[in-house]
């Protein structure tokens, strides 16, 4: 039989394994530093200068937060307003999807140019990555509730925004919770790619552009720093997202 | 209290779910609409509603008003309850929609949850409730606001025969004492034998009403090994046969 604490353990065991056969391999071949860096200059390349990254890593993230705030605001009231006239609707859901399916790397260097300021580029940026899930399923959630509660507020005389304020929006709040999610991967993503936009343009200051300087200057041990940083910061709002939704659904009593 | 007049129904998609429909529902009556599968049967139960409209034929109120909001109780095949909400919000809610104060409401949710044989069990989330217990709940929160008429569909349908069995005979008790007039809408020639004063028979394609049967059983006073109730399990069983073979 396999333990539970060997399953917990068994994804360390594996990145250890693979990061000392990496190490392994880069001392053996003597591939140099500037091709493919080992672990340990990584970790080195880190605490050469940890404030200069992890206040790139505190700017990124500061763009990914503002951004899903912003996306999941306006995801929610154009699903409202979809889910409060079907002429709203008709009119929102195409555009939504342009939103949706316009390379954002296509259209990072105008917004830069329109907007001006470079955090507020950045922000319009990411949040027009991280828009789509929220709003799809909320709008999903608000259309989800059952047919046989819709008729019985309907029977008890209740108004569209009762039914509205009672019934639909709690229905839609797990839809929404999943969009949450979805989009707080897609903001970081949404805010790298802008910052490498901004960054070839000469401004900037996060993990992207770090990363695209790094690049410049052959450092390739702190590139790779960055980009673990990076990743840990994926993982981190993945995770985050996922614990904030079984929270906010257990406090409801809907799950255990 | 309600006359219907050879109402119809057809839907959008062709297909006619109701022809013709008679029926004269009186004050205190406990009515079984008993049929198979598409014979229009909650078709007809969500006209009495109001949820749904004839395309021909009438429904005329007693009083010249259809019901207010609060005198026409609804019970789904589902408890659809809200999972979000405790059982006590649950019940609460046609008072909530209604505009009656959170105490007055708590107090009456509290006290139909009681009346059902819930108390203790007012703060539960849907989850931690049975499938009879939540039936329970939803048919407490069709009491709470002490409606005349109380529409069943299926109520019972999704639930083991033992459960069944206790909330039938709980159902006829809540019938006694709150003295409302009862539509209950079933496939099941033994339910609707047991409960139902008056076993008004329909078949399929088109949806229609064939035959009523009046129940010798004394209201409120059913058992299932009264030789009458077999008797009369066995007649309702012969007439749909009959019924069915000439549909």
């Amino acid at each position: 039989m396999i333990g539970d604490r060997a399953l917990r353990l068994a994804p360390l065991g594996f990145a250890l394994l693979s990061l000392t056969l990496w190490e392994a391999a880069v001392r053996l071949t003597g591939v140099p530093d500037y091709l493919v860096p080992g672990p340990i200059a990584i970790i080195r390349a880190f605490l050469n200068d940890p404030s200069g990254l992890l206040r790139a890593l505190l700017s990124t993230m500061i763009v990914t937060g503002v951004a899903l705030l912003a996306a999941s605001l306006l995801g929610t009231v154009l699903a409202l307003a979809m889910a409060a006239s079907r002429l709203a609707q008709a009119a929102i859901q195409p555009w939504a999807v342009v939103l949706q399916v316009t390379p954002i790397v296509a259209i990072a260097p105008l917004i830069i140019i329109w907007v001006g300021d470079p955090f507020a580029s950045l922000v319009v940026c990411a949040t027009i990555v991280a828009f789509f899930p929220v709003f799809a399923n909320t709008a999903a959630g608000l259309a989800a509730a059952p047919a046989d509660l819709m008729d019985l507020f309907h029977l008890y005389g209740a108004g569209r925004l009762r039914t509205l304020w009672l019934l639909r929006l709690p229905a839609a709040l797990p839809f929404f919770l999943t969009g949450l999610r979805i989009s707080g991967g897609l903001a970081l993503v949404g805010a790298v790619v802008a910052e490498f936009v901004a960054g070839s343009g000469g401004f900037a200051s996060g993990l992207a552009y770090t990363i695209l300087e790094s690049g410049y200057r052959l450092q390739i041990p702190r590139m790779f720093a960055a980009l673990v940083l990076l990743s840990l910061a994926g993982i981190a709002i993945n995770f985050g997202l996922g614990a904030f939704a079984t929270t906010v659904l257990r406090s409801r009593g809907e799950t255990a | 209290m309600l006359t219907v007049e050879r109402v119809g129904r057809r839907f959008p998609n062709g297909t006619e779910a109701l022809r013709d429909a008679s029926l004269r529902l009186e004050e205190g009556d406990f009515v079984a609409l008993l049929g198979p599968s598409g014979c229009g049967k909650s078709t007809l139960l969500r006209l009495i509603a109001g949820l749904d409209h004839p395309d021909s034929g009438t429904l005329r109120w007693d009083g010249g008003a259809p019901p207010a909001p609060g005198e026409l109780g609804f019970v789904f095949q589902d408890a659809t309850l809200l999972p979000w909400a405790s059982a006590a919000e649950n019940v609460r809610l046609p008072l909530r929609l209604a505009d009656v104060p959170y105490d007055a409401g708590r107090a009456r949710a509290h006290a139909e949850l009681a009346r059902v044989g819930l108390a203790g069990f007012e703060e539960a989330r849907t989850r931690q409730l049975s499938g009879g217990m939540r039936m329970r709940v939803s048919i407490a929160r069709a009491l709470v606001t002490r409606p005349r008429l109380l529409l069943m569909d299926e109520p019972f349908a999704a639930l083991d025969e033992f459960t069944r069995h206790k909330l039938q005979a709980d159902l006829l008790a809540l019938w006694r004492d709150a003295g409302c007039t009862i539509v209950f809408v079933t496939h099941s020639i033994y339910e609707a034998a047991f409960l139902a004063h008056r076993i008004v028979m329909m078949t399929p394609r088109p949806g229609r009403i064939t035959r009523e049967i009046l129940s010798p059983l004394t209201p409120g006073q059913q058992t299932r090994l009264d030789p009458a109730y077999a008797a009369l399990v066995g007649e309702v069983t012969e007439a749909m046969t009959a019924a069915l073979a000439q549909a």
